[in-house]
C-alpha cells in the first residue's frame, strides 16, 4: 500500500513536469511568433518589450527560459503581469483559490449526497415509477446548462422575487470570505452550490444506478441473498461498495477540472472572483503570464485529484492494493 | 416432529419464466423428498432445471417474470408464498447454499472473516469478537491451513480451493439442517475437487445436515450420494438409491449418462459415447416423453407423457417394464451404449 502511494506520487510529479514543459512550449516555443510581444500585451511600448525579453530570458536558449519561468512560478513567485502593470500573478491566484474551492467543495458535497441518494433509490426500485421519475429528473438536470440555470435563478432570487419571503435573505452577487463572515459566506454560496450540483447530481445518479444494477447481477449478491441478509444490506454493504469505483473515477476527473477553472460559467454568472473568472478575464485581455500560471495551476489540480482517486481505489478495492 | 419424517418434501414444483418467445418451463412437476442427514445427488445436463429447482427452495429466484407453483415443505413449513422476512430467517441458518464458482461467490472487497462474521451475526446477534472466534473455528473445521491469518485475507488472495472452503465454512456457520451445493467442485482442479468433497462429507457427518448435491459428474454422485435424482428437461426422470441406480438404471437417459463415462478397465472404447441430438427447447416441449426423440428404445407408448412410476425406492418416468428394459439394455450394450 505504501509502495503504491509512493509510486503514484512519483508518477504524479512526472506528469506535472510534462504538463509544465508542454505549457511552456505552447507559449514560448511556438514558431513564427514573438513571445515577448504576446507577454507584453496589446500596444506595448518598445521599452516594455525590451524589459520582457530581459525578464523572461528570451535571448537565451529554451531550457534556460523554461528554468527561469519555473523559478519565477514556484520559487520566487514574482511573475508579473504586463497588461495590468506590475501586478503579481501568484498572489492573484492565491486569492482566487479559496473562492473556487469554496464553490466546488460545497457543490461536490451536495451532488455526491443527492447523486448517491438518486442512484441508490433508483436501483432499489428499478423498473418502478420512482426509478423512471428520478432518471427523467436526472436527465433534465444534466440538460440544463449552468449559465442558463444560474441566470434564471438570479432573475428570481436577485430581482423578480427578491422582496418575497422566499428570497429576501439572498445577499447581492459576489463573494464573502469565510473568515470575515461565515454566515454571509454560506448565504452567498448556497445558490451557486445548488446550481452547480444540479448538473452533476443527475449525472452521478445515473452512473451510480447503472453500476449498482450491474453489481446486483453478480454472483456474490446471490451468495449474500442465500446468507439471509436483508435487501437493504445487500444493496448498501455489498453492491454499493463494489459500485463506488466508477463514481469515484468520475468524481476525480470532475472535481479536478472544476477546481482547475471548469467552474468558470458558475463563477461568471454569480460574480465569484475564482480561478475560472481570473482565467476568463486574462483570456479577454490576453494577459499571458496569468494564463500560463492558471493553466499550470489547473493541470496541477486535475493531476492531483486523479492521484487522490487512484489512492482512494486502494481503500475501496483491496485488489488494487496488491497490484 | 418425528425423527423419520422427511426434512424436505417437494411436490409438483413448477418454475416457469415468461419470455418474449413464450413460456419457458424450467421445472415441470418435480417431486422428491429428502430425509434428515441424507445426501441427494441431482444430476442432469445443463438446462435440465437442476439449479433452478433448488434455487426456488430458497426463494432465490428474483426474476419478475418467474412463476413458481407447487409445494415445498421444509420441516412442516410451506416455503412457497412465505413472507420475505421468514424466508430470510431460514436462508443461511436452516437452509444454506453454496455455488459453483468460488471465484465470484464472495464479495471481493471484504475479508473472508468479515463475510463469515456477517453470516453469523445476521442470524445470531453476538459480539464481534465472539463471532470472529467462531469464524476462526469454522475455518479450522473445513481444513483451512492457518485459519487465524486467513480471516483477514481477501478472496482474491486465496486459491480456488481455499475460497470454496471459506464458502463452505460460511454456509455451515449456523449448522443448517439442509445444505444445497450447486456444482461445488465444477470450477476446481481435480485434486482439489476430492478435497472439497471430503470437506462436505466430513461436515455432513459431524453436523448431520442433509445435502442436496447438484452436479453433472456421475463420479461425484457415486462417491457422495445416498439417493440420486436424474433430471431431464425440467422433470425428474429417475429417482433411486445410488447403488440401485448404478447397478440397474431404469431410464434410457440414465443409461446414456452412465454410458458416457469412459470405462476405467478393459479395452479403451474407440470413441466416447454421446447422446444423439440435443435437449428439447423448454418453450416447446414434445407432447409425450421429452427424451423420446433421442431415445433408442422409444415405442408407441412414448407419444404419451410418462409419469414417475409409483413406489418409494426406485422410480422412473418411462414406459419400459422390467422385460422391456432387459431387452433394450441388451441391444444397447451390443451397440456399446451401456457398459453394464
Amino acid at each position: 500500500m505504501i509502495l503504491m502511494l509512493i509510486r503514484r506520487l512519483l508518477q504524479m510529479l512526472f506528469v506535472m513536469f510534462g504538463i509544465s514543459v508542454l505549457a511552456f512550449a505552447i507559449f514560448f516555443a511556438t514558431p513564427g511568433a514573438d513571445p515577448s510581444a504576446r507577454i507584453a500585451g496589446r500596444n506595448a511600448t518598445p521599452e516594455t518589450l525590451i524589459q520582457v525579453r530581459h525578464d523572461f530570458g528570451l535571448d537565451r536558449p529554451l531550457p534556460v527560459q523554461y528554468a527561469l519561468l519555473m523559478k519565477r512560478l514556484f520559487i520566487t513567485g514574482d511573475l508579473t503581469s504586463f497588461v495590468n502593470r506590475g501586478q503579481e500573478v501568484i498572489p492573484e491566484i492565491v486569492a482566487s483559490t479559496p473562492v473556487t474551492l469554496s464553490l466546488v467543495l460545497g457543490a461536490a458535497l451536495i451532488w455526491i449526497a443527492a447523486g448517491g441518494l438518486i442512484g441508490v433509490l433508483a436501483a432499489a426500485t428499478r423498473g418502478s415509477w420512482l426509478d423512471r421519475g428520478l432518471m427523467i429528473a436526472g436527465m433534465i438536470g444534466v440538460s440544463m446548462p449552468v449559465y442558463w440555470l444560474g441566470s434564471v435563478i438570479n432573475l428570481f432570487a436577485q430581482s423578480r422575487l427578491h422582496d418575497s419571503a422566499l428570497f429576501s435573505w439572498v445577499p447581492p452577487l459576489g463573494y464573502i470570505a469565510f473568515g470575515d463572515d461565515p454566515l454571509g459566506w454560506f448565504k452567498t454560496l448556497v445558490i451557486p452550490w445548488c446550481t452547480l450540483a444540479v448538473l452533476y447530481a443527475g449525472l452521478y445518479g445515473r452512473v451510480l444506478r447503472g453500476a449498482l444494477i450491474e453489481s446486483l447481477q453478480e454472483d456474490y449478491v446471490r451468495t449474500a441473498r442465500a446468507k439471509g441478509l436483508s435487501e437493504s444490506r445487500i444493496l448498501l454493504r455489498h453492491a454499493l461498495r463494489c459500485s463506488l469505483i466508477s463514481v469515484v473515477t468520475l468524481f476525480g476527473l470532475d472535481f479536478g477540472a472544476l477546481v482547475g477553472g471548469g467552474a468558470l460559467l458558475a463563477e461568471v454568472v454569480f460574480s465569484l472572483p475564482g480561478i475560472g473568472k481570473l482565467t476568463f478575464d486574462a483570456l479577454q485581455t490576453l494577459d499571458l503570464p496569468v494564463i500560463m500560471a492558471t493553466v499550470i495551476y489547473a493541470s496541477f489540480f486535475v493531476v492531483a485529484s486523479n492521484a487522490v482517486v487512484d489512492i482512494a481505489y486502494g481503500f475501496i478495492d483491496p485488489r488494487v492494493r496488491d497490484a | 416432529m418425528l425423527e423419520d419424517s422427511p426434512l424436505l418434501v417437494v411436490q409438483d414444483l413448477c418454475v416457469s419464466f415468461q419470455t418474449r418467445r413464450g413460456l419457458v418451463k424450467a421445472v415441470d412437476h418435480l417431486s422428491f423428498h429428502l430425509k434428515k442427514g441424507e445426501v441427494l445427488g441431482v444430476v442432469g445436463e445443463s438446462g435440465s432445471g437442476k439449479s433452478v429447482s433448488m434455487m426456488s427452495v430458497l426463494g432465490l429466484i428474483a426474476d419478475a417474470n418467474a412463476k413458481i407453483e407447487g409445494s415445498i415443505v421444509f420441516r412442516g413449513e410451506e416455503l412457497i408464498g412465505l413472507s420475505g422476512r421468514r424466508l430470510r430467517a431460514l436462508r443461511g441458518s436452516d437452509i444454506a447454499m453454496i455455488f459453483q464458482d468460488p471465484m465470484t461467490a464472495l464479495t471481493p472487497v471484504y475479508t473472508i472473516g468479515w463475510q463469515i462474521i456477517e453470516q453469523i451475526q445476521a442470524h445470531q446477534p453476538q459480539p464481534r469478537a465472539k463471532a470472529r472466534e467462531r469464524a476462526r473455528a469454522l475455518l479450522a473445521e473445513v481444513g483451512m491451513p492457518n485459519p487465524d491469518a486467513q480471516l483477514d485475507r481477501f478472496p482474491h488472495q486465496l486459491s480456488g480451493g481455499m475460497r470454496q472452503r471459506a464458502v463452505i465454512a460460511m454456509a455451515l456457520a449456523l449448522r443448517p439442517a439442509l445444505l444445497i451445493a450447486d456444482e461445488p467442485t465444477t470450477a476446481l482442479d481435480v485434486t482439489v475437487q476430492a478435497q472439497i468433497l471430503d470437506v462436505i462429507d466430513h461436515m455432513r457427518k459431524t453436523l448431520g445436515s442433509a445435502v442436496i448435491l447438484i452436479t453433472h459428474d456421475m463420479g461425484v454422485v457415486a462417491e457422495m450420494a445416498d439417493r440420486v435424482m436424474v433430471m431431464y428437461a425440467g422433470r425428474g426422470v429417475e429417482l433411486a438409491g445410488a447403488s440401485d441406480l448404478f447397478e440397474d438404471p431404469w431410464h434410457p437417459y440414465t443409461w446414456a449418462l452412465l454410458g458416457s463415462i469412459p470405462p476405467l478397465e478393459g479395452a479403451r472404447p474407440r470413441r466416447l459415447l454421446s447422446i444423439p441430438g440435443s435437449p428439447p427447447s423448454l418453450i416447446d416441449l414434445p407432447r409425450g416423453c421429452a427424451f423420446a426423440p433421442r431415445c433408442p428404445s422409444r415405442f408407441e407408448a412414448c407419444e404419451r407423457r410418462p409419469e414417475l412410476s409409483p413406489g418409494d425406492v426406485h422410480q422412473a418416468a418411462c414406459f419400459l417394464d422390467q422385460a422391456g428394459r432387459m431387452r433394450n439394455k441388451a441391444i444397447a450394450s451390443e451397440n456399446g451404449v451401456h457398459p453394464a
